[in-house]
């Protein structure tokens, strides 16, 4: 994709504990366990269209809040290109910073995400007036016009963010984020920590302003539900590797990877329609340890057509239909 | 009163009002509600933070704290009364024949304690039995709660178990007495999507096989419709709407439960803006009087400044709604 607002190509992060000293004797006299390395993520290319939302999804530990967090410029990645219209998101030093103002994040607990010591008009302004987006003049209207757009009251600027409920906070955290003017909103986990009728409005808002301004995003979350909801492409992760990627309406209808098709049908479904099937079927198995990920296709202890060739060898992402990828040797249009 | 008819039900609550008695003033976190589970039977107490549900299943087990306090109602179990037990009374209950399994099972568990003995100090909390007898017992337990190598797990410390072996640990000590009944408040909410499928599944199984009444508390609507026999939706600490989950799902009569199963994505086109209830839960220091809910009430009129009463709709099935939703 020649056209795309972001690209990610061949990404991979790595965490390591760092070991004390008496960690460090204990592994040289064989003792100790010596340096664990977490792959959080392994060789992830990816590539997002202006004004496309692709969203990451994944169960806890597959990956893909570090994958954003290195798409967003919070991480450097270890190995891999991160560009935002072609130029990259973080410098190329022994510490990278990011270099650019044009990706910001909404992150997941807006209890967490709001300094609780700086009121609100400050929170919001502290980014624009810091990259000179707006004066010191007028950055008191420049806040109430972004509390306006986010469905606040003009007039919450001047109050703590202890003052706000959950889902008012994520709307600051919404008007924070796009305050600064990016092309790229990076949202992980934006509604998980709200309640039910809360989060339809923020779905909403945030359906609302992606149309207003044009936005571009990168979706993370668990919940398929809301995934299907507003997403135009869905990549699908599990253990640091995207397994398979594709057009939403397509993937929720026909999932190609065993894994996609597990976790669509373990999700419980409200029993709406009277005599409809309401049962789900769990996956067998729980997913490994990140730190010894099991050999081959990561997925294969927990496959029903896992073979020999599943264990040896990891099986590439492949293109299988016009936007459509999966990493899988037994994948229907894969297999000869 | 409406009560909740089961012939023989195990547990059955009356009117049940537990207040807090903050500095700010009185908080009715329960203001008057009717349960009842019958032996077998799996009832979602279903409700948004703030509701209550907590607040009920605390109050069912004992465990509220200063400065909150049951001020009035009843709680009847196997046909006797649990408000206004001794303590000691109750102790001798929970955990025997009432008992719990919270949300978060890193937090539950004892961290310095193997998994078999933290089980064989709940067997000896209720029985004299030898700790061979118990660890017996303990393994029995987590094999039917589905956990691989039983022996293994139970040399176990919490730490070395994942998130879902852990909440299943928890489920297999409240099983460890043969309890008539469970109260479970919000137990898979911390798990992932697929370990939360495999221990409903489990649950589902276990209520079948031994008989044991469950009180699953949840926000989750999803999670009950899988699992629950009846609903019971909470809103403002009243029960607002109750029926057999089917009914209650797929023909909600009171505007609060359709809203909330129409803002579930699903429904609505792909990109459309979801049905929203619009503001928030109101304080329950400040609740207007009349329906909680119809400040954020698309139907409400003058009638509901008064308190609707909960109405039978069919057997076992309650609204508390002037205008219910009545077609589809």
């Amino acid at each position: 994709m020649t056209s795309a607002l972001l690209q990610l190509t061949a990404v991979s992060k790595r965490f390591s504990r760092t070991l004390d000293a008496g960690a460090r004797i204990a592994a040289w006299l064989g003792a100790g366990e010596g340096a664990q390395t977490v792959r959080a993520v392994e060789s992830v290319t990816l590539a997002i269209a202006p004004r496309e939302t692709l969203a990451l999804v994944g169960e806890s530990g597959c990956g893909k809040s570090t994958l954003g967090r290195v798409a967003a410029g919070i991480y450097a990645p270890d190995d891999g290109t991160v560009s935002l219209h072609g130029a990259p998101v973080m410098s190329v030093a022994k510490r990278p910073r990011k270099i650019t103002t044009k990706v910001q994040t909404v992150f997941q607990d807006p209890f967490a995400s709001l300094n609780p010591r700086m009121i609100v008009g400050d929170i919001i302004a502290e980014g624009p007036l810091a990259h000179g987006l707006v004066s010191r003049d007028d950055a008191s209207a420049y806040v109430a016009q972004w509390l306006t757009r986010v469905g606040l009251d003009a007039s919450f600027g001047t109050r703590y963010p202890h003052q706000f409920s959950g889902g008012q906070r994520q709307r600051i955290a919404i008007a924070r984020a796009l305050a600064m003017q990016p092309d790229l909103l990076i949202c992980d986990e934006p509604v998980a920590s709200l309640d039910v009728s809360i989060q339809a409005q923020v779905l909403n808002l945030f359906l609302q302003l992606r149309r207003e301004l044009g936005l571009t995003c990168l979706f993370i979350s668990h919940d398929l539900g809301v995934v299907r909801h507003v997403s135009d492409r869905v990549a699908i992760m599990y253990l640091g590797r995207v397994v398979e990627l594709g057009a939403t309406a397509e993937i929720f209808a026909a999932a190609q990877h065993p894994y996609t098709r597990a976790l669509l049908a373990s999700v419980p479904r409200l029993r709406r329609h009277p005599g409809g099937d309401a049962g789900f079927k769990p996956i067998e198995g729980e997913i490994p340890s990140p730190l010894a990920p099991p050999a081959g296709c990561h997925f294969n202890p927990r496959c029903p057509m896992a073979t020999d060739r599943c264990r040896a060898e990891p099986p590439e992402l492949v293109r299988v239909g016009v936007n459509r990828q999966v990493a899988c040797h037994h994948a229907p249009s894969t297999t000869p | 009163m409406n009560a909740v008819t089961i012939s023989d039900p195990v547990l059955a609550v009356r009117g049940l009002k537990t207040h807090f008695f903050t500095r700010a003033g009185v908080l009715k976190a329960v203001d008057g509600i009717d349960l009842a589970v019958a032996r077998g039977e799996i009832l979602g107490l279903v409700g948004e933070s703030g509701s209550g549900k907590t607040v009920t299943g605390f109050s069912i087990l004992g465990l509220v704290d200063p400065p909150g306090r049951i001020v009035e109602g009843s709680i009847r179990f196997a046909g006797r009364e649990l408000v206004g037990l001794a303590n000691e009374e109750l102790r001798q209950l929970r955990g025997r024949r009432i008992a719990m399994v919270f949300q978060d099972p890193s937090t539950t568990l004892n961290p310095v304690l193997s998994v078999g003995d933290q089980m064989v100090l709940a067997v000896h909390a209720h029985e004299r039995v030898s700790r061979s007898a118990a660890l017996a017992r303990a393994r029995e337990l987590l094999t039917i709660v589905g956990i691989p190598s039983p022996d293994a797990r139970l040399a176990a410390y919490p730490h070395q178990l994942s998130g879902g072996m852990r909440q299943r640990v928890a489920i297999a000590i409240a099983l460890l007495h043969r309890p008539e009944i469970i109260i479970a408040d919000e137990p898979t909410t911390a798990l992932d999507v697929s370990i939360q499928g495999q221990i409903l599944f489990e649950i589902r199984r276990l209520a079948r096989d031994t008989g044991v009444a469950l009180i699953w508390i949840t926000h989750d609507l999803a999670v009950v419709s899988n699992l629950a026999d009846r609903i019971a939706v909470m809103y403002a600490g009243r029960i607002v709407e109750d029926g057999a989950a089917q009914d209650v799902l797929s023909r909600p009569q009171h505007p609060y439960t359709r809203g909330l199963l129409d803002s579930v994505p699903g429904d609505a086109p792909a990109g459309d803006l979801l049905p929203q209830i619009p503001g928030t839960t109101p304080s329950l220091l400040t609740l207007p009087p009349g329906c909680s809910f119809r400040d954020r009430c698309a139907r409400a009129d003058q009638l509901c400044a008064t308190m609707p009463e909960l109405t039978a709709t069919a057997a076992m099935a309650h609204v508390r709604c002037h205008h219910p939703v009545t077609a589809a």
